[in-house]
């Protein structure tokens, strides 16, 4: 059957399985949007900028699993996706990416809003296309999808001139790709995988790092396995949170930057590291040199390019985490490590990250922990960048599988509303938390529109020190105090939610964070609480820029002054 | 960190943009390519680059496995340790008058190079060989006064029946299994 290359398109995303797509039109994709009321399956989702668009796909797929799609115009539309785009790239987020472009006749000739927009996002996707002939429209979508989700998952963007979607051709949908230069390798070598079973099975103070990786592949089960049947601690990195219940005897929190004191420690004195669905971020290792000084390392990762990047390893596997530690597990002798995991223990006796000190004011912490309380730990969070982040992080504990959303590799601020939009329309029966920082809340305020138009029920938590805090409390530590542009001021957001269509509440004291958040459970439809904390509380622990995880600095007392913390031991 | 000479092979689909993404990974990681050649390969939509960079051996090694991610790129190789052939072809004009023609001429012969253009102040030579020779022949040349320098950059095989990328009399379909192995 003939059809447009519009209708191509549409028919494409029907197969792929897309329900919503993210999106904002312009002249050039408008013959697209023409012909979106020809499929009423597809829902469109009007967002107020495409930065939005992308966000909002980003955590749609990160929610549900799925797919996200966002559209956006040529020119201005595919660059205001740049940013939401090389979030998806860093944090292996499926997500595809639809651009309308000028004519092909125009291409190349500085049209009106043309813009290279492949070129641009060519460091960014994992592939990407400019679509110069209706007919390959069929292929270059099932290989979009394919490419997307398969794999270490990522972003790929299409890029459509505008009389592209108006020419005719043959529909045929292809059952396979043909992408002879993508083979991604699903099952671990049994000769790795076998030695790396010896080390584990040989190992005094073994050590699981668990990251996203586990999440992607779903292998909570597998690793559950692991850790159980050797009696392995496990540690996650900031995205690998959720993937193993925090509640769980064996769980010790997060490493890093902001990672829990004992979580680092056991890094430090570990004599073997078994790495799953992880790259060695700077922000996880910090100093590389100083990373994990005794131990072995095992890497499992479905990407080679992985292995060996940032931190010598002994033992790669490269493969899907879930196919590699099903073969792994049939290996291990079931054992225990007594002393082990009592030293650990005894660390997070002795340094106790999580414990919430008393205070007059109004802690963030607090404030999060009541969160995790009034939803019982049942809630999607998604957070934004800085220390709002840091908090949710660590002060909501994190039992159920993917129930955290935040931008790692990236860290883009304005992440938070839209990304939260898009958790809650990927899974409307969940409670969906977004907690912002009023700084980055400010970059994608606009949003708010959107969830009143689409009905989207994001509860809002503004974690608002009127700074920019996380940059403020480097200022403090390492800047002598200097708070150079990051005093913030912001609008009354309870004010903005109430003109944006929804109801809010300003929180001041901690009587009154309780029922503020039950208030929030209530209410049928989005609401806002905007928590006034403590302006210049820190987050601690934290490992210095530069500094090896073992130089982890945790909460001082009250009266030790600003500038002698960082000899603090 | 010492760094060394690295030949690497790649296979890569005939699609515009190839070449784009793979010299943006080595420009993100400021190296500088030294030269690139790009033809044809035995099979038919798939082409065959020769590149040649300077840099640290674990550093090479991570670029490669970034190209290999390259979703058009079929395969990598670094065959710098390998037994292999490289060749380079270079087209050099040079300064002649009839007093030094014949002394020119005479150099040629001994390279077993080509003079394959005559002018009435100038010839313009070919010659083939590994970059060594090639130099050897532009020192002797200086002399004479060189007009312009046109070198193709290295191409280069494995030596041996095996080749390093085992794809001749196979589709690029059958050629690519259990070959490529990315992500
Ligand atoms: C788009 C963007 N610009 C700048 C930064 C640098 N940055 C990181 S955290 C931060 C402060 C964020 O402030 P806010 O959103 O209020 O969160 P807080 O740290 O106060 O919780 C800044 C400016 C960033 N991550 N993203
Ligand atoms: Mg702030």
């Amino acid at each position: 059957m003939k059809m447009t290359g519009a209708q191509m398109i549409c028919e494409s995303l029907v197969r792929e399985g897309v329900e919503v797509i993210f999106g904002i039109l312009g002249g050039a994709i408008l013959p697209l949007y023409d012909t979106l009321p020809q499929y009423p399956q597809l829902r469109h989702i009007l967002v107020r900028h495409e930065q939005g668009a992308a966000h909002a796909a980003d955590g749609y797929a990160r929610a549900t699993g799925k797919v996200g799609v966002c559209f956006a115009t040529s020119g201005p539309g595919a660059t205001n996706l740049v940013t939401g785009i090389a979030n998806a790239h860093l944090d292996s987020v499926p997500v595809v990416a639809i651009t309308g472009q000028v004519a092909r006749p125009f291409i190349g000739k500085d049209a009106f809003q043309e813009v290279d927009i492949t070129g641009i996002t060519l460091p960014i996707t994992k592939h990407n296309y400019l679509v110069l002939d209706v007919a390959s429209l069929p292929s270059i979508f099932k290989e979009a999808f394919y490419l997307a989700r398969s794999g270490r998952p990522g972003p790929v963007l299409i890029d459509v001139p505008r009389d592209v979607f108006i020419d005719q051709a043959e529909f045929h949908y292809p059952s396979k790709v043909d992408l002879p230069g993508y083979k991604p390798t699903l099952q671990g070598h049994p000769a790795q995988i076998k030695k790396a079973a010896k080390l584990i099975n040989e190992a005094q103070r073994p050590l699981i790092i668990a990251g996203r990786g586990v999440i992607i592949s779903g292998a909570y089960n597998e690793l559950k396995q692991l850790a159980e049947s050797a009696q392995i601690p496990v540690i996650t990195t900031l995205l690998g949170i959720s993937c193993f219940p925090e509640s769980h005897v064996l769980s010790y929190g997060m490493l890093g930057m902001h990672g829990m004191a004992y979580a680092n420690m056991a890094v430090d004195a570990a004599d073997l590291i078994i790495a799953i669905g992880m790259r060695f971020d700077d922000r996880a290792t910090a100093k590389v040199s100083g990373f994990a000084p005794h131990a072995h390392i095992i890497h499992i990762d479905i990407d080679p390019a992985e292995i060996g990047k940032n931190v010598r390893v002994d033992v790669p596997i490269v493969g899907d985490v879930k196919a590699v530690l099903q073969e792994l597990n049939k290996l291990i002798i079931s054992t225990e490590h007594i002393d082990w995991v009592q030293q650990l223990d005894d660390w997070r006796k002795e340094h106790p990250s999580t414990v919430i000190r008393d205070s007059e004011g109004l802690l963030p912490q607090f404030v999060i922990r009541k969160i995790y309380e009034v939803t019982q730990g049942e809630a999607i969070i998604v957070t934004g960048v800085g220390q709002n982040q840091m908090w949710a992080a660590q002060h909501y504990w994190y039992n159920k599988p993917n129930s955290l959303i935040s931008a790692g590799g990236l860290g883009p601020m304005g992440f938070e509303l839209p990304a939260a939009m898009g958790a809650k329309v990927g899974c409307p029966d969940e409670t969906v938390w977004c907690i912002a920082g009023d700084g980055g809340f400010q970059m994608t305020i606009q949003e708010l529109a959107t969830i009143v138009q689409e009905k989207v029920a994001v509860k809002i938590a503004i974690m608002n020190n009127g700074y920019l805090g996380m940059v403020r409390q480097w200022q403090e530590m390492f800047y002598k105090k200097r708070y150079v542009a990051t005093p913030l001021s912001g609008p009354d957001f309870v004010k903005i939610a109430e003109a944006y269509g929804f109801p809010g509440l300003r929180v001041k004291h901690k009587e009154e964070v309780v029922p503020a958040i039950e208030k929030a459970m209530e209410e049928q439809g989005p609401f806002l609480i905007d928590f006034m904390i403590e302006p210049e509380e820190n987050v601690y622990p934290m490992v210095p820029p530069g500094a090896a995880l073992a130089e982890v600095l945790e909460e001082p007392r009250k009266e030790v002054p600003a500038w002698s913390r960082r000899s603090t031991p | 960190m010492v760094t060394t000479k690295h030949t690497l092979i790649a296979l890569v689909e005939d699609k515009p943009g190839v070449l784009n993404r793979m010299a943006s990974l080595f420009r993100r990681r400021s190296f500088n390519i030294e030269s690139i050649a790009v033809g044809r390969s035995e099979v038919p939509h798939l082409s065959r680059m020769t590149i040649v960079v300077d840099g640290t051996t674990t550093m090479v090694e991570q670029v490669r496995k970034q190209l290999d991610k390259v979703v058009d790129v079929i395969k990598v190789s670094d065959i710098t340790g390998d037994d292999m052939i490289a060749r380079e072809l270079a087209l050099i004009k040079v300064k002649a008058t009839s007093s030094t023609r014949s002394e020119i001429i005479e150099i040629v012969d001994i390279f077993r190079a080509n003079i394959v253009d005559v002018a009435s102040d100038s010839v313009t030579i070919e010659v083939t060989g590994d970059e060594d020779k090639i130099n050897s022949l532009l020192n002797l040349l200086r002399g004479f006064g060189i007009k312009e320098i046109s070198r193709t950059g290295r191409i280069a095989m494995a030596r041996g029946a095996s080749g390093s990328l085992p794809v001749e009399k196979k589709s690029p379909k059958a050629q690519a299994k259990g070959q490529k192995t990315s992500r």
